[in-house]
Formats: C-alpha cells, sequence, structure tokens
C-alpha cells in the first residue's frame, strides 16, 4: 500500500522534532520516520559519560524553553533523551518509530520514499538524518598490526571496556579529548595526537564560553557571510566537556594528567606510528583563534556596559608543547587506537542525483538541487549554531517557510501550466 | 578633510589566486601538478640541478627560463665548495615556500608588510650521516625558523599570518610528513 502525504521527515532527532512543529505550525500534513526511538543516536551511539557540551538552558527548539532549575548544567545522555521524548510529545511530532528508511527517489508528482514498513509518497522530503553516522576512520586504519584493538567515540563506551595498555588517541576535537581524558584518569597511559583543533576555555570572566558565543552573535552568523563556507562546515567540534566542575578540557589540562602530546598521525610503518612534526604550529594556530575569541567577546562586553558586571578580562596560559615532540611510537606499547577523527552522513539510501565528488549533498543553506528536497542538522547549514540543538529551529523556520512556499507554488502549478 | 589610504600591495595577485581556486575546485583534474628537476653530476661532491618544465592545468607548462642551482659540500669536507649543500637548499626552499606564504596570506588579510626576514637553522649530528651511530638519523634533528616582520598589523595578526602560512605551505608538508620516495635507475 502506498501511503500520499505532502512531507516526510527522515529521522526524529532534534532537527526532525523541530521541523515537525514547524511544519505543524503552517498546517503541513508530514510524518516523521524514525529507524528507531526518538533520539535514537544518543541512545544507541554515544559514550556512558558524555554531556551535550551546551549548557540546559541553551537547547532552545521552536515552542520549548528550558525551564528546570539547573539552567547552567550539561543533561547527561539520558537526560537528552528524556528532554527529546517529552519535546516530541509536548509538539505531538507524528513519529513513525522502528522505520527504516531503504530508499528516497523520484516519482512522477514529487518522491518516493520506501521503508521496511511500507512505501510513502510526498511532494517534499527533509532529510535530518544527522553528520555523524559513519565514523570517519582514515585509510591508514588499515595498516594498524591485527593485534591492536580499534574503537571509535561510536563504539567506545567507557574505560573498562578496553584492555590493559596503551592508548593511541587519534583527533583532538570534542570526542578525543573527553575520551583521553577519561582513559588517562582511568590508568591507561594515553598518547594523543593532535592535528587540527580547536581551543576554548569552558569558562571566561565567570560566564559559560556558549553564552558569550551566543549573546555576541558569533552562532547567528550566517552561511553566506562567511568567507569559506566549506572551511567553517569542516571546522572541528570545540575542545570542551559539560561537566559539573565546569573545567576546561584543553591540551594543556590532558598534559598535566600525564597525556603524551604528539601531531597529527601522519603514517604507519610496521610497528611505527608516524606523526606529523606540525604540532607547534597547531597550537599556536589554536591559541591565537581563542585570543581572537576572547578579544571579541571583550570588545563586546565593554560595548554592551558588562566591564563592570563580570570578571575582568584575561589570557590563558599558552598551549605547552614540548621542544621537540615525539615523531613516532613503537606500536608494541600500543593496546588499543581510538579513531576520533570525525565523522560523516549515510547516504546510501539516497537515490537521488544530488551528492558532489566526496558524497556530501549539494545544497543552498539546506534547500538541495533536487526541488522539495531539504536537509537540516549539519554542521553549519545556515548559521554556525546549525550543528546544535539551538540551531535547529531557527534554520528549520526558514526551510520550512521555503517548503511551504514550494508546495503553494506546486499546488497553482498546472493552473499557470494551463493558462500558459 | 579626508585621508587616503594606500591600497595594500604585498606584489601578489590574490585575486588571480582565488579565482584559480574557485576554477580547480570546479575542475579537480586540473589541480594534478608535477614538479620535475634534472640533476647531473659534475665532479666529486658538486652537481647542478637544473629545473625548467612541470605539469598543471592540464598540460606541460614551463618557467620563464631555466634555473640552475650548483650543490657541493664546504671545504672542511675537503670538497670544492661550489655551492650550497643540499640540505641548505631545502632550507631555502622552507623559507621561500612560508615567505611566499606569508605575503600571500597578508594580501589577503588586507595588511600591508614592509619587511619580511627569516633566519633558519636545522641542527644535523653528523655521525648519522657519516655511519657512526645507527641511532642517530641521518636528517635535521629539528629546524627553527625566526622571523622578523615590518608590516601593519599587531603583533598576534602577524602571528596569525605567520601560523596559516605554515598551515598550507607545501615545502612545510614534505619536511613535517612522511612522504614516499620511489628510486629507480634506468
Amino acid at each position: 500500500m502506498v501511503m500520499r502525504i505532502s512531507t516526510v521527515i527522515l529521522g526524529a532527532g532534534h532537527a526532525g522534532l523541530a521541523m515537525s512543529r514547524c511544519l505543524t505550525e503552517r498546517s503541513i500534513d508530514h510524518v516523521v520516520l524514525e529507524r528507531g526511538e526518538v533520539a535514537n543516536t544518543w541512545r544507541t551511539e554515544r559514550w556512558d559519560s558524555l554531556r551535550l557540551l551546551t549548557p540546559n538552558w541553551q537547547s532552545r527548539l521552536p515552542g520549548y524553553r528550558y525551564q528546570g532549575d539547573d539552567p547552567d548544567g550539561y543533561r547527561t545522555m539520558p537526560e537528552t533523551i528524556e528532554f527529546l521524548e517529552r519535546y516530541a510529545d509536548l509538539i505531538s511530532a507524528p513519529v513513525q518509530t522502528r522505520t527504516t528508511v531503504t530508499s528516497v527517489r523520484p516519482a512522477h508528482d514529487g518522491y518516493e520514499v520506501v521503508t521496511n514498513r511500507g512505501t510513502w509518497r510526498c511532494q517534499t522530503v527533509v532529510i535530518a538524518t544527522g553528520a555523524c553516522n559513519i565514523p570517519n576512520v582514515p585509510a591508514i586504519a588499515g595498516a594498524v598490526p591485527s593485534r591492536i584493538d580499534m574503537l571509535t567515540p561510536m563504539n567506545y563506551r567507557n574505560p573498562a571496556q578496553l584492555a590493559d595498555g596503551g592508548v593511541l588517541v587519534v583527533g583532538a576535537s570534542a570526542s578525543g579529548t573527553q575520551i583521553a581524558e577519561e582513559l588517562q584518569r582511568f590508568g591507561r597511559p594515553v598518547t594523543l595526537a593532535v592535528g587540527e583543533h580547536i581551543r576554548v576555555p569552558r569558562v571566561y570572566r565567570g560566564l559559560d564560553i556558549k553564552w558569550w558565543m551566543d549573546k555576541t552573535g558569533v552562532l547567528d552568523e550566517g552561511y553566506e557571510e562567511v568567507d569559506s563556507i566549506l572551511r567553517a562546515r569542516n571546522v572541528p567540534s570545540l575542545q570542551l566537556v559539560g561537566s559539573d566542575d565546569r573545567r576546561n578540557l584543553d591540551l594543556n589540562t590532558l598534559s598535566g594528567l600525564g597525556v603524551e602530546l604528539v601531531g597529527r598521525l601522519a603514517g604507519i610503518q610496521g610497528d611505527r606510528a608516524q606523526f606529523s612534526g606540525s604540532l607547534p604550529n597547531q597550537c599556536a594556530m589554536s591559541d591565537l583563534k581563542m585570543n581572537r575569541l576572547l578579544d571579541r567577546i571583550d570588545e563586546w562586553a565593554t560595548d554592551n556596559g558588562l566591564d563592570g558586571e563580570v570578571d575582568p578580562p584575561h589570557r590563558f596560559e599558552p598551549t605547552r608543547v614540548e621542544t621537540s615532540p615525539p615523531l613516532g611510537v613503537d606500536l608494541s606499547r600500543i593496546r588499543t587506537i581510538l579513531w576520533a577523527t570525525g565523522y560523516r552522513p549515510d547516504y546510501s539510501w539516497l537515490d537521488l542525483d544530488v551528492l558532489d565528488r566526496k558524497g556530501r549533498i549539494r545544497h543552498d543553506g539546506g534547500v538541495v538541487e533536487s526541488p522539495g528536497v531539504y536537509l537540516l542538522g549539519l554542521p553549519f547549514l545556515r548559521r554556525r549554531k546549525s550543528s546544535l540543538i539551538d540551531g535547529a529551529g531557527a534554520d528549520a523556520r526558514d526551510l520550512s517557510g521555503h517548503l511551504a512556499a514550494y508546495l503553494d507554488r506546486a499546488a497553482s502549478g498546472p493552473l499557470l501550466a494551463r493558462t500558459a | 578633510m579626508s585621508t587616503m589610504t594606500a591600497p595594500v600591495d604585498n606584489g601578489v595577485n590574490v585575486g588571480a589566486l582565488l579565482e584559480a581556486r574557485e576554477a580547480l575546485t570546479a575542475m579537480p583534474e586540473a589541480a594534478q601538478f608535477s614538479w620535475r628537476a634534472t640533476c647531473e653530476w659534475v665532479k666529486g661532491t658538486h652537481s647542478r640541478s637544473t629545473v625548467e618544465r612541470f605539469f598543471g592545468l592540464g598540460q606541460e607548462q614551463s618557467h620563464r627560463t631555466t634555473y640552475q642551482y650548483d650543490t657541493d659540500h664546504p671545504e672542511i669536507f675537503a670538497s670544492e665548495d661550489n655551492g650550497a649543500t643540499p640540505v641548505e637548499l631545502v632550507l631555502a626552499g622552507l623559507a621561500g615556500c612560508l615567505s611566499a606564504g606569508i605575503a600571500a596570506v597578508a594580501q589577503n588579510r588586507e595588511i600591508q608588510l614592509r619587511s619580511v626576514k627569516a633566519t633558519l637553522e636545522g641542527a644535523m649530528d653528523i655521525q648519522g650521516i657519516l655511519g657512526i651511530d645507527p641511532d642517530v638519523r641521518n636528517g635535521f634533528s629539528g629546524i627553527k625558523v625566526k622571523y622578523e616582520i615590518d608590516a601593519d598589523a599587531t603583533p598576534d595578526e602577524i602571528r596569525a599570518i605567520v601560523a596559516q602560512s605554515q598551515k598550507r605551505s607545501a615545502v612545510y608538508d614534505v619536511i613535517t610528513n612522511p612522504t614516499n620516495v620511489t628510486v629507480e635507475v634506468n
């Protein structure tokens, strides 16, 4: 049986739900298809200690604002799942769970969405399946000796899961630094391979860095305002952890705990891992970038008369880098390699000619080349905060407007064709 | 009264570079370049390398003229010192690459450079190349580059230009990362 509907939303995470709410406001009939349960990725693909990097107050969604008693706290995974479940209830999202989409393909009057539980015909499709479906493990993983266990943040759960012995964590963004810290504290000696990374303090002048980034407008910067959107979309995640003590999680914290810092993993030759000699520059760039952000914050604070209200400006100790960081390690002392080298989306089910040569969907701020198809919940889709739960609302509002106009035009299309 | 600001000019045609970047994004096959050098042994440790032709933008290209570089070893190695040691040419290549990058990045950021001076030092324990100690590598144990830059910018802006130049430098990458080298004999 083929079911007909105006819009099919793929994915019941924060982005799909935000779009559902926006479409409901516009009385556009739709269904949200979800392969598992609401917030599936948060349930099944995250490690135990992970908390959101954004404070509770910041996870605003259309029709929802935090009203609890801990606005500055960071949600645990169970809390995040509960929050999204409650949101789905609150907005009465028409979610159909346990529904795996196997194909989205063109149909003569729009699109056909094939699932394990029937086929939908629709005029518009919203892809909200997330940015983090497949771990990006580099090809050199193929050269790793077979006695070494390999994990990614997607199947890592906690330190006890790892065999005794040294760990090489590859990648020093949010996932890599958080897991490196946890493993080192647990007693597993960690070597951390550091490429390009973004250092920020958790708290600056007494306030959460996310509060500053929100207020100063950094997070609202639009995709048409930045120099190179391609580069902006590839910026790694901030070195942050959500914790009760609101501690910083930068390379100085990690080296203070005994983590060995090395350059970007450059190759594996036999039993030896080789690292790039670029660590000093990677750290210098990151410190400079952080200080530019802090300069911008200080300027904004002065302009807005906050200088007497918050702590005075200060700068953080530059990243400490050894004079000659090791350019290689003997893999005989490494028992596990954890690839914290990012993720990519999975579009294996997408049977539309919209992918570029790198397998990314071609789109203009979420408006996909194929008319009536929209994309949501990817880094810097329309604005810097697009990757955050807090960014889904503004993006969904913009794109639901475009989608509604598209449906209106489609409805009047045949009439125009007759008069032509 | 109005003040006139001279346009920033570091002698880099950033517009052309940005256009090239856009064109090559659409046509990645044209971005495949091949750099070449030939070398002929002269005598003793003295050789002469020549660069002229290269491949890029889908076709054969050539320099405006032929360039030659003599390499030799200094007299303390019982050589005639007819040119730079090859490792000094590596330092010259790194400096040339980073400085070109500094000029381009500064131009793109609209920062006028007045002078850019680099001093490079490559430390080497020659017990490696002499085969005295197998634990000592042949190459540099480390390279130090010191820049002195006079420009219309704050110290942090200048540091950011130098950092960005390293991030985009080919020679910096060649030196800091492993590269497969295949040497054949015909």
